[in-house]
Formats: C-alpha cells, sequence, structure tokens
C-alpha cells in the first residue's frame, strides 16, 4: 500500500466512487436475477408483484418451481454425471501429467508442454466441432468396415464428456504441478533410506502432499464442466446438460424458474469456487 | 546430504543413476495418458478437421480436394464481413476492458491491504465462478424492453415509453466486457503487486507527475500482465457464442454463429470446419504476435493462469 504519496481530496474520492460503481456494475446482473427468482408473476421483469417461494417449491401450473419441474431436474443430473466423468478423468490425466513434467527431463518435454497448454486458447467451439467432424469420421469408417454401429462416436454424453475434459485437463495438470513443484524431494528419499518401494512412498508421502490439490482441481473441474457452454453445444445428443437446457428455454422466453436455477448456481458455484480457494492455498 | 539436492540435481540422480527398465517403465505409463489425450482428442480431430475443410463435395459422397470452401468464405461478402466485424469488436472489447480493469486493478493491488484486500478480489472472482449463462441471463432481465433499466427510466420520467436497449452492438459490448473483466484483472493484480512501491515513491519524490509514473513506471511494469490479459480476453470474445447470441439478437452476426449454423442448422459441415480453421486462424495468429510483441512466451503467460 502506498502510503508517501499525498493525493488530492477531490481525486481520492473520484477514484473510490469509480471502484464503488464498478462493483456495483459486477453484482448488479446477479443480483437482478436472484431477486426476481422471488417475483410473484410469470415474466421475470417488473412490475414488482410481491414475494412468492412458488418459482422453487410450487407444483401448480404454470407456477412449476425448480423443484416440481422435471425437464430441469433431469438436466441437472445430467450435468452432474457429465461433471463427474469429466473431473475424475481430468485429476487422474492431471497427476499424472504433473509427474511427468515436474519429476521427468526427456527429449521433446518443451513441445509437450506447449502442446499440453494448447486446450487453453484453442475457442470451445472450434474443441467442439473438430471432436465432432473427428468422432464421426471415425464412426463411419468404422462402421462401414463393421456394419456394427458406434453410438459413443455420435453426438451424446460420451462426446461431452470428452470434449470438456480435453481441455479441463490442462486446468488440473497446472493446479497439480504447482504443488508439485512445491514437494520438498527429501521426504521421498527418506521414505526410499528406510526402505520403502518407489511406489510405496510415491502413495505414502507425495500423493498425501498432492491430495489438496488434487481436491483443488477436482472442484474446479466440476465448475468448469458445469458451466461450460461452448464445447457442449456441439457435442450434445438428446440428453442435454443442464446450460444447454437453459439456453434453449431462454431463447423462447420464460417463466422465473430460470431465475430459481440460476439462485440456485450462483449459490452452488460461489461455495464450490470458494472451496477451491481453500484447498490450494492450504500450508502445511 | 540428500536434503539439499536441488530439484535439478534430484531428477539428474533418479534419471542417471536409476535408468532401470522399471524407471523407463514408470516413465511410459506416466507419458501414455499424456499422448493418449493430446492425440486423440486435440491433435488427430485439428488435422481432420482440415482435411473436412478442404473437402469439396462434388456429388453424393463424392469429393474432390479443394480450397473450395475458403473461395466461397471470400466471395462471400457476408461472411468475411461478419469474421472482419467479430475481429473488430472483440478487439474493442479487449482495450475497453483494459481501461476499465486497470484502475481497478491498480487500486486493488497498490491501495488496499490485508483483510480489504482480500474481499475486493473475492468480489471481482465471484461473479465469474457462475456461469456465463446467468450472467447473461442477468443482462437480459436489466436490458430489455420490460426490463429494469427501461423502467425505471419511465419511472423517472427520463423517457415516455418501454425502451428496448437489448439486440444491439452496446448489448453485446456490455456483456463482452462483464464476462471478460476477471482475466484482464486478475493478471494485471499479480504482475502490479510485485511492483515495488517505493519505485513509485522515488519517482514522486524525483518531482515526477502522476502521469509520468504511471507511464514510466507502473505501465511497463504491468506488461506482462497486460498482455496475458488482452490476450486472454480477445481469444475469449472471439470464441464467444452465448453474448453475441442472447445480447445481440438473431442478426447478432458473429461469427461463431456462423459456425454453428454452418454445423447444426445447414448441415454443411465441410463449409463449417472451413470457417473454424479461419477463426482458429485468426485466434493464434493474434496470440502469436502479442507474445512476440512483448518478448513473452506462451508457457511463462498461460503457466500462471
Amino acid at each position: 500500500m502506498i502510503t508517501g504519496i499525498p493525493q488530492s481530496g477531490t481525486f481520492k474520492w473520484t477514484y473510490r466512487a469509480y471502484v464503488t460503481l464498478f462493483f456495483v456494475y459486477l453484482a448488479l446482473p446477479l443480483a437482478t436475477v436472484c431477486v426476481f427468482a422471488f417475483n410473484d408473476s410469470v415474466f421475470p421483469s417488473l412490475p414488482w408483484e410481491g414475494f412468492t417461494w412458488a418459482w422453487f417449491f410450487g407444483d401448480n401450473a404454470p407456477y412449476i418451481g425448480v423443484f416440481h419441474e422435471r425437464s430441469i431436474l433431469r438436466s441437472i443430473v445430467t450435468s452432474g454425471v457429465v461433471a463427474f466423468w469429466v473431473s475424475l478423468l481430468a485429476v487422474l490425466v492431471g497427476t499424472t501429467n504433473a509427474f511427468l513434467f515436474v519429476r521427468h527431463d526427456f527429449r521433446g518435454k518443451g513441445l509437450l508442454y506447449i502442446l499440453m497448454l494448447l486446450p487453453l486458447i484453442i475457442p470451445g467451439i472450434i474443441l467442439g466441432i473438430s471432436i465432432l467432424v473427428f468422432t464421426s469420421s471415425v464412426a463411419n469408417f468404422l462402421e462401414d468396415a463393421t456394419g456394427v454401429w458406434f453410438d459413443g462416436l455420435r453426438p451424446g454424453l460420451v462426446l461431452v464428456i470428452l470434449g470438456q475434459f480435453s481441455f479441463i485437463t490442462t486446468f488440473a495438470t497446472l493446479v497439480i504441478s504447482a504443488r508439485l513443484q512445491k514437494f520438498d524431494p527429501s521426504l521421498e528419499e527418506a521414505a526410499l533410506n528406510l526402505g520403502a518401494t518407489r511406489w510405496g512412498a510415491v502413495r505414502a508421502i507425495t500423493l498425501p502432499f498432492l491430495y489438496p490439490a488434487m481436491g483443488a482441481a477436482a472442484v474446479v473441474s466440476v465448475l468448469m464442466s458445469f458451466e461450460n457452454f461452448n464445447t457442449t453445444l456441439m457435442l450434445v445428443g438428446s440428453d442435454a446438460p443442464l446450460t444447454i437446457t437453459m439456453f434453449d428455454r431462454l431463447k423462447l422466453g420464460s417463466t422465473p424458474v430460470l431465475n430459481a436455477v440460476s439462485l440456485l448456481l450462483i449459490v452452488v458455484s460461489a461455495a464450490l469456487g470458494l472451496a477451491s480457494l481453500l484447498l490450494q492455498k492450504r500450508k502445511d | 546430504m540428500a536434503g539439499n539436492l536441488s530439484k535439478r540435481g534430484y531428477t539428474a540422480a533418479r534419471g542417471g543413476s536409476m535408468v532401470s527398465d522399471k524407471s523407463k517403465l514408470t516413465f511410459w505409463l506416466l507419458m501414455a495418458p499424456l499422448l493418449i489425450w493430446l492425440v486423440t482428442l486435440i491433435i488427430l480431430p485439428h488435422v481432420g478437421m482440415f482435411l473436412v475443410s478442404l473437402r469439396e463435395k462434388v456429388g453424393v459422397r463424392e469429393y474432390e480436394t479443394s480450397f473450395a470452401n475458403y473461395q466461397v468464405f471470400f466471395n462471400e461478402p457476408l461472411y468475411w464481413n461478419t469474421f472482419a466485424r467479430t475481429a473488430y469488436m472483440s478487439v474493442t472489447a479487449t482495450a475497453l476492458t483494459l481501461l476499465i480493469g486497470f484502475p481497478i486493478a491498480y487500486y486493488i493491488a497498490k491501495l488496499t491491504r490485508g483483510r480489504t484486500k482480500t474481499t475486493l478480489f473475492l468480489m471481482c472472482l465471484i461473479p465469474f465462478w457462475v456461469s456465463e449463462l446467468v450472467r447473461t441471463f442477468g443482462w437480459m432481465i436489466l436490458l430489455r424492453e420490460t426490463g429494469v433499466f427501461s423502467n425505471v427510466l419511465q419511472y423517472l420520467g427520463l423517457v415516455s415509453g418501454p425502451v428496448e436497449m437489448l439486440y444491439n452492438d452496446a448489448a453485446i459490448m456490455t456483456g463482452l466486457v462483464y464476462t471478460s473483466m476477471l482475466f484482464m484483472v486478475v493478471p494485471l493484480v499479480t504482475t502490479l503487486d510485485s511492483l515495488d512501491d517505493s519505485l513509485i515513491e522515488a519517482g514522486y519524490d524525483l518531482g515526477a507527475s502522476s502521469f509520468a509514473i504511471l507511464r514510466e513506471i507502473v505501465i511497463p511494469h504491468a506488461m506482462p500482465g497486460i498482455v496475458s490479459g488482452c490476450i486472454v480476453v480477445f481469444m475469449l470474445s472471439l470464441g464467444n457464442y452465448l453474448t453475441p447470441i442472447l445480447l445481440g439478437g438473431k442478426d447478432s452476426l458473429w461469427f461463431t454463429g456462423l459456425i454453428y449454423s454452418q454445423f447444426i442448422t445447414r448441415f454443411n459441415w465441410e463449409l463449417g470446419s472451413a470457417f473454424g480453421f479461419l477463426l482458429l486462424g485468426l485466434s493464434s495468429l493474434i496470440v502469436f504476435v502479442g507474445l512476440k510483441l512483448s518478448g513473452q512466451s506462451l508457457t511463462k503467460t498461460m503457466g500462471q493462469a
């Protein structure tokens, strides 16, 4: 904090007003979404018709709340399944990647590291279409050759999981590598000196050290998977994850039930986000 | 002793003295998931997409290799106009995000400390953990004809009827800047944090004006953050689909919208792949030029994400 420089009062107050305005700008859309989840009206807009919980718990049409709306509940489950597999795969591959990049020197390491970072700079929609084009041509080829139908390679949940995994793994790798770099190798050496096998030492010493980072990577993966739209849009089949269902509803114009879903999403994602920060910050 | 081995020495010792079959096996077991991931989900799909973009349909399931799809792009003004417009709007969004975000980052990094600093930083982060769809939905409720702003203006008597603020370029810009803000503020705060305060104070003591300090000390130091922020924001805007479609309406003319319609609505994958490659080309070019101009490397810029 800079204290040594005197500044005029006007400047200071203008600056503060600007910062305040900025945070109002940040909070405004989210606050609006939340407030209208409680409006007793079938449109998420003014005028304010009074407070209601109907958009959460209501079961009388048109007041169908989130918890009675089948299509939304189903897509939440779909998103959950996708997020589970994506985060499991991303953390597994992220961990092996971290060991490879932090512990091994080999020819072409620099090139592979850049390749590993590439998914960060490829627009999500391009990742989606490239995987769609590739898996479809593989499926066509296999079906022509064998006559068997390959459902997993056609748009659907498997492709959505693969598509999200393809870029979320980069984040998992970065989070886990950062922690592995801080690991003091002498701890593992000590275990080896005491007669542990290499795998035993890794399992007993190194992996527990990595757990917080793996946890943080898992949380971040769940969050990114739940929210992903661009890649998912190109790969989705008949089972739509939550963001796709909400997008379709939004285009048509919908009741405040979408506000209610959004409010739940805001609460859950803020909690998950904070959890990932705490996990990454944990010291021992 | 073992405890004093540097990381490099440690790796070398393991690589040197233990070139046993077992450690080779470990190495390849670690290499396998990485290679499977990168080859099957990143490299082959992009090669495949490029090959499809070079395919010209000449009959039912008959194709020839040619640049016909790219010619279609250059011969159809709608296509390259949309491409240019998307690029231009993304550049504008990047510049606006930098202008709005820089004072905020400076405030957080240099004018607050302790708990206030953490709180402000978290307040910046939270909106971005929330799905882009929810954020865009919020802007729709605020900006549309029956929306909050329109109602407030009518209530205040500033306008006589409902005002439609949605479905124009300003609405798209608002959404893009909002969506990208975090990716500018975080790298800026990180680089500004590492700037030694005494440098600024020294500049002041030597009689420099605030503007001179900003130009000669603060901005040069923050350059890595500015570059990585701008690259990420530009890429995100270029590849954005939700914001232009929802806030800009059907005629928003965003290049990702064209890609989507070629793939899903028209089922013309050849042209769609060509479009995808053009977008990828532009985005890679900007990243490359940005890194070259600032003398940074991808590993350094993105590794800190």
